[in-house]
């Protein structure tokens, strides 16, 4: 873990989102913040629907392009705002910032092989890269993440492979072009547990190797304790509360995070549970544990 | 696509060309009305038209007369026409190749304007240019093949006259050696290039007019299916990783989509068979149409069945033909065959 | 999906079906093409300046007369009133095509929803025969099937009849055959419930939506088939106006006479647009309303 001196890669301010039409919205994130810096590995907890993955795809700038969706306030990420998407953020995608998917099958494109696809992974980082060359550094990043044939792999098709393979190529892909931030959305939880393991373990170390920042989005409590430095809950689209790893598991204060980890024994594998009732002191407002304030307002 | 399921699939292609032949001769023998006296018009004789009778088996029981057709059938013998004079092959063979040609340009530039329409449409969902892809897609469709004849031929042939209305080739233009009566062909072979485009100039307004209501379905069906594969999550991880929009919209996304998109384009082919009719009569085209009408005006029997049976038969192998080639566009199924 | 035996289920708060197709303008105006044209066809008889040039005879002064006030649309070459003669073939247009659907909608629906029940080597003879009719192009069908009658208005019917039923088979044979293995079928089936029964109330009423659609829009195919038959001489014969040999008889005057054949060619686009137009919001409707 670094200094909590280091710069944020991304810091995400007063974020709103409305989805629909300009006059019938619904808003789906009520103004949250949340900051990650330079080699740190962040966590954003919250159950489904709680808009944790559209936190994520606003910060790439993938949802912006829509005219159903509304974004105001925030997102700063490598020097640049991104709040309302466009070049900026785009040319930075697959670069500057990656993303590792739920289900690594079918985030592969079915119809083409995977040599092609690690092609133009490797263009969105260094537009003028001839194939051989290409090729080149898809083999070595294939060996990196331990692919036993890397050319037979660039060779298959997606549905060819094993998903825990494949979790493994898109690995190699979000770090081929060695970027300072990954965004890791629930990652491998369509696969089985012990392959979601071991691929989570191979994630961490290379992160850690390159110094490479992680926001690791996800609902299952037992990875975020390994894996993450600090944690945000996010509940209903409002931030509840943010510390590290250690503070929030010895000492969660929010009601809505002690419901959450009340309920962890009860079920294998650490995942979240939806939890049956909706109590209204999750309503509550939010607790920020000591030395974890946003950048901005610490400055103030 | 291996061998076994092509053989499968040619298997059931017999199956309904055995079924097209049993209802197109049920249809030219129950309708009412002697074919012979049909045939023969009012002033022959009873003797006349006896032996007609004789010589067709008109008189023995329907099962006799298809099994009689069907051993003609084996030997490629599609009877006689009455409005030639020579035996229908003859016919069929003279006057099928330009149909063929029209509808192959035709089909050329359906895929060449429905698929860039579709892209652009589905890229650009929801704005200005989907709008209006989506509506020339809508009139295209919406438009009987000769009504497009009539229309181009009134704007750019006459109002604006850049291209020719009538025929395959100029007056002055000599008519290559007949080699596979595929005009573009035979001048290739006959090594005149003048003449090889002045047929495709010829080409231009019939093949654009056959072509729009496939064009427009094509385009239609374009865009739809993207937009499905729009939704998928290769898609995301696709601009997740900064692949450039015109390449997933020309590559990454367009190749699932032009799966499913490419069996309906056999459809379409199909379509622009009988469509032919409707543009050759508008275009003066020397193909099968005129041929076509007129033996279905002169009650000309075995005219009638040759030719409804030549083009089913055309439209089921190219649907066997489509069928093999989404097996080597898909993967999956390139694959799986394979292995088999 | 509703509970067994519910009416058409599309009806079900059939408020949100009309706001999708009331929200998109190209349904409503699609709508009013339809409506307009519909309302002059019923009312030729008053709306059309010139009823008697349905005849064979019209204004001998005024043949091939380019648009111009009395002829808003110009002449024929008989001097007859193209605005009369469109609205009239208009009318002819519309009563082949409800006769034609009329026919073919219940033919095919019973064939598909047969097939697609029972199975086995009913599923197998129908389906076949099904696809021989879907296996030649539909023009050449109907022409072959001219071939072998006088061209009159019935025959013409007929012919298109003959070669419109299998879709509605094809059709109505996909749902029946996803719906035959629905909870609510094996439940009715478990009841006792007679074949007539699951057929026509159980399993029918899922296949209205898409049958409604695509009877829309094959208002305006029907009537593309039959100007595409008359057009090749194959259809109604003159002086009936019709569309199709409207155009075919105003080419010969091209170009001099060019409102003799774009009239009545745009005049079909428009129709066959109109129902089309309909028919998408239609499907939209439906779809939002699941």
């Amino acid at each position: 873990m670094l200094a909590p001196s280091a710069e944020p890669v991304l810091t995400i301010r007063d974020l709103r989102l409305g989805f629909g039409t300009r006059r019938h919205q619904t808003e789906v994130l009520h103004g949250i913040s949340l900051h990650v810096r330079a080699g740190e590995k962040v966590a954003l907890v919250g159950e489904s629907g709680s808009g944790k993955s559209v936190t994520a795809r606003l910060a790439m700038g993938l949802l912006q392009e829509s005219p159903r969706t509304h974004a105001i306030g925030s997102i700063r990420f490598d020097g640049i705002e991104a709040i309302s998407g466009g070049r900026e953020i785009a040319r930075r995608r697959g670069n500057r910032v990656a993303m590792i998917f739920q289900d690594p099958t079918s985030a592969l494109n079915p119809t083409f092989r995977i040599r092609g696809q690690f092609r133009d992974v490797l263009r969105s980082g260094d537009r003028s890269i001839r194939d051989d060359e290409a090729d080149r550094r898809a083999e070595a990043a294939l060996a990196e993440v331990s692919i036993p044939d890397p050319k037979r792999a660039l060779d298959s098709y997606a549905f060819q492979l094993s998903g825990g393979m494949n979790q493994r190529v898109m690995i190699a892909m979000a770090l081929a072009n060695r970027p300072a931030l990954l965004m890791a959305d629930e990652p491998g939880t369509a696969l089985d547990v012990t392959v979601q393991a071991q691929t989570l373990g191979l994630m961490h170390e290379l992160t850690e190797r390159r110094g490479t920042a992680v926001l690791l989005i996800s609902h299952n409590l037992g990875v975020v304790r390994e894996f993450a430095d600090r944690v945000y809950v996010i509940y209903r689209g409002r931030m509840v509360e943010h510390g590290t790893t250690a503070q929030l598991f010895r000492d969660p204060r929010h009601p809505y995070t002690r419901a959450l980890l009340a309920a962890i024994p009860k079920i294998s594998g650490g995942g979240l549970p939806d939890l049956p009732e909706r109590s209204p002191d999750f309503d509550q407002p939010m607790v920020v544990h000591e030395g974890c304030g946003e950048p901005a307002e610490r400055r103030s | 696509m291996n061998w076994t399921s092509i053989g499968k699939r040619l298997g059931a292609a017999l199956v309904v060309m055995i079924g097209i032949s049993m209802l197109i001769f049920a249809i030219a023998r129950v309708m009412p009305g002697d074919p012979a006296r049909i045939a023969l018009g009012p002033n022959a004789t009873a003797e006349q038209v006896a032996a007609l009778r004789a010589e067709r088996h008109l008189d023995a029981p329907l099962p006799v007369q298809y099994f009689e057709f069907l051993k003609a059938l084996s030997r490629g013998d599609l009877g006689k026409s009455l409005y030639t004079n020579r035996p229908v092959t003859t016919d069929i063979a003279q006057f099928l190749p330009a149909t063929l040609e029209l509808c192959i340009v035709s089909a050329i530039v359906m895929v060449l304007l429905g698929l860039p329409i579709g892209i652009l449409s589905a890229h650009f969902r929801g704005r200005m240019p989907d709008h209006l892809g989506r509506l020339v897609a809508l009139i295209a469709v919406c438009t009987p093949a000769f009504v497009w004849g009539v229309i181009l031929q009134l704007f750019f042939g006459y109002f604006w006259p850049i291209f020719p209305i009538e025929g395959q080739l100029m007056q002055s233009t000599p008519v290559p050696p007949h080699v596979t009566g595929f005009l573009l062909i035979d001048t290739l072979v006959a090594g005149n290039g003048a003449a090889f485009l002045d047929a495709l100039y010829h080409l231009v307004l019939p093949a654009t007019a056959l072509a729009m209501s496939g064009l427009g379905q094509c385009a239609r069906l374009t865009r739809s299916n993207m937009i499905e594969v729009y939704d998928k999550p290769y898609v995301e991880m696709e601009r997740a990783y900064g692949f450039r929009p015109f390449r997933i919209a020309t590559r990454y996304a367009f190749r699932p989509a032009f799966i499913p998109t490419l069996t309906i384009l056999g459809l379409e082919f199909a379509a622009m068979l009988g469509n032919a009719f409707l543009v050759e009569k508008v275009f003066g085209w020397p193909g099968l149409s005129r041929y076509g009408v007129e033996v279905i005006i002169r009650k000309d029997l075995d005219a009638i069945v040759g030719t409804v049976l030549i083009i089913a038969a055309a439209f089921l192998i190219m649907n066997i033909l489509v069928d093999i080639l989404v097996g080597v566009v898909n993967p999956r199924i390139r694959l799986a065959a394979g292995r088999g | 999906m509703s509970e067994p035996g519910s009416p058409v289920v599309a009806r079900r708060g059939g408020s949100r079906a009309v706001a999708a197709f009331v929200g998109n303008p190209l349904s409503v105006l699609g709508l009013a093409i339809v409506v307009v044209i519909v309302l002059l066809a019923v009312f030729a008889d008053f709306v059309t300046p010139f009823p008697d040039h349905v005849g064979p005879i019209g204004d001998f002064a005024a043949m091939s007369a380019p648009p111009a006030s009395p002829y808003m649309l110009g002449t024929d070459a008989m001097g007859r009133d193209l605005f009369t003669r469109i609205v009239y073939g208009y009318r002819l247009s519309l009563i082949m095509a409800v006769v034609v659907l009329a026919i073919a909608t219940p033919v095919g629906v019973i064939v598909g929803l047969v097939a697609g029940y029972k199975g086995g080597w009913t599923d197998y003879i129908l389906m076949r025969i099904t696809d021989v009719f879907l296996a030649v192009p539909p023009l050449v069908l109907a022409m072959a099937i001219m071939g072998f009658l006088e061209p009159t208005l019935m025959n013409g019917m007929l012919a298109i009849t003959a070669m419109w039923w299998p879709w509605y088979a094809r059709l109505v044979y996909n749902v029946t055959r996803a719906e035959a293995q629905e909870g609510y079928v094996l439940a009715a089936e478990t009841v006792g419930a007679s074949t007539l029964h699951i057929l026509f109330r159980e399993i029918l009423p899922n296949c209205w939506p898409s049958i409604l659609t695509k009877m829309t829009l094959d208002v305006g195919f029907v009537i593309l088939m039959a100007s595409s038959l008359s057009f090749l001489g194959l259809g109604v014969q003159p002086p009936t106006p019709d569309l199709g040999s409207m155009v075919a008889e105003g080419a010969k005057y091209m170009p001099d006479g060019w409102w003799l054949s774009l009239w009545p060619a745009l005049a079909i686009l428009l129709v066959v647009l109109g129902f089309n137009l309909v028919g998408d919001g239609l499907r939209e409707a439906f779809e939002a309303e699941n």
